[in-house]
């Protein structure tokens, strides 16, 4: 769905263990990367919005739809928010083939048809060939491809990456990029990135929101951007 | 008639170690999920109540038993109504003391292994829309399941070793509610060497064979 309007709206502040973050920015259509520090409270932001940690005050609204609001007591679960994520680390069920890990984010149907659809997001992701591999012999950057065909699979309103290629070599991560900028593109999607990297940054983002610890301090949109002129425009060349 | 008898007390722990552990998995592994997700108040109350049968005195967690279900009490009549016959000095109160002797060990090394799932794995479930009930058997369980299994062939071998609680509440009775170790116990009383002898071997070889299916699973779960 391709709108002119924000499909994500974020106004809150959330503690995660010892620290706390407020959070204000929009996201549209496209890929936000959410840029700071470690320790600055983006990852925080992201479990917030896929309500995995309560807010302490303000709202999340997706697609028209109040996720979380403090004042009026409203917290949707996890289960019914329609986000997708895709952690550092994969999250793959060791135990189940990556086949059976992305089928179970399938939601309804049939076991077979499930199954079905798990083969078309890997084969989107190109890891159809992985499909009946033993999980726990893939490498990094085939555990996130799943991963990330898992996290399509559920065809989430919005897609959160929190530092998904942060433990990829410079290959895999660069392939990994490449996979992200084109599903978005091709399947319109809404994308939150967390990263520190300035690479993921001037490589992928239509919007940025920068972070200082404890906070956002700003939001840029980088469409029609070139890399330089990006890093230029954020004081990062 | 005496070769039954000779084999009686083996057979009887087995079968009351065995339905002891099924108890023990079923209330024990509920149990250690409820306390390693659950955020309540009494939860450490709980927790020392299912623990206190590692650290009491058998005899002793026997006599509280006794007192508790013995034929005198509202649920030893209540048990005696039901059933017709009392609950204290039959297979079944040996069924009781072998479940709480087990109990505890289920409990503390599921718990632990539950704990230990790393989080992640949960909420990558929670987000593709499951509910907790299917988180916990397709991803909790499974992943904890080396300390679960650890957790219950050791609970295995303490219901079939158990001793003093057995005595309190089943008694000695020859055929009827006398279990392997008790029977090693009469062995020695009577000066039965052989039979205390080949008793205390055969237990020797459970306890053994079991300490080895238990550093399996924990090299195992250490790969």
């Amino acid at each position: 769905m391709t709108t002119n309007g924000p499909m994500l709206c974020v106004d809150f502040t959330s503690r995660g263990g010892s620290f706390t973050v407020t959070s204000r920015f929009e996201a549209r259509s496209g890929i936000t990367v959410l840029y700071g520090p470690s320790g600055s409270g983006k990852s925080v932001t992201l479990l917030t919005i896929a309500g995995l940690i309560r807010p302490e005050a303000g709202t999340v609204v997706l697609a028209g739809r109040t996720l979380a609001d403090v004042e009026r007591s409203v917290h949707v679960r996890t289960q019914d928010r329609g986000v997708g994520v895709v952690f550092q680390s994969s999250g793959l069920l060791p135990h189940r083939s990556p086949i059976d890990n992305v089928a179970l984010a399938v939601r309804g149907g049939t076991r077979a048809t499930r199954r079905n659809e798990a083969e078309r997001w890997l084969d989107r992701v190109g890891a159809s060939h992985l499909a009946h591999s033993p999980t726990a012999s893939l490498s990094g950057g085939e555990m996130q491809r799943v991963a990330l065909a898992r996290a399509l699979a559920g065809e989430p309103t919005v897609l959160l990456l929190d530092e998904p290629f942060s433990s990829l070599d410079r290959d895999a991560r660069a392939s990994m990029r490449s996979l992200v900028r084109e599903l978005t593109q091709r399947n319109e999607l809404t994308v939150l990135l967390v990263t520190h990297d300035l690479e993921d940054l001037t490589d992928l983002a239509d919007d940025v929101v920068m972070f200082e610890p404890g906070r956002t301090v700003g939001q840029h949109d980088l469409r029609g951007e070139g890399r330089a002129s990006t890093a230029r425009l954020l004081g990062l060349d | 008639m005496a070769a039954l008898a000779d084999w009686f007390p083996l057979w009887l722990s087995l079968r009351v170690a065995a339905s002891a552990t099924v108890l023990a998995t079923v209330f024990g592994v509920g149990l250690a999920y409820v306390l390693a997700k659950g955020r309540f108040r009494g939860r450490s109350v709980i927790e020392a109540i299912v623990t206190v049968p590692i650290v009491l005195p058998p005899t002793v967690l026997g006599y509280y038993l006794l007192v508790t279900v013995g034929a005198d009490t509202p649920f030893g009549r209540a048990w005696e109504s039901m059933t017709g016959s009392p609950l204290v000095f039959t297979p079944v109160a040996a069924g009781v003391a072998a479940t709480i002797s087990a109990l505890p060990f289920v409990v503390r090394s599921s718990r632990a292994a539950i704990e230990g799932v790393d989080a992640r794995f949960e909420e990558a479930l929670r987000v593709s829309g499951h509910p907790e009930w299917r988180v916990a058997l397709v991803a909790t369980l499974p992943l904890a399941r080396r300390g679960v299994l650890a957790g219950i062939a050791l609970g295995f071998a303490r219901a079939l070793g158990d001793f003093g609680v057995t005595v309190m509440i089943a008694g000695n009775i020859p055929g009827r509610t006398q279990t392997l170790p008790v029977a090693v116990y009469d062995a020695v009383q009577s000066g039965d060497a052989s039979s205390a002898r080949t008793g205390s071997l055969v237990l020797a070889g459970i306890a053994f064979t079991v300490l080895l299916v238990i550093t399996g699973l924990s090299s195992g779960r250490s790969r």
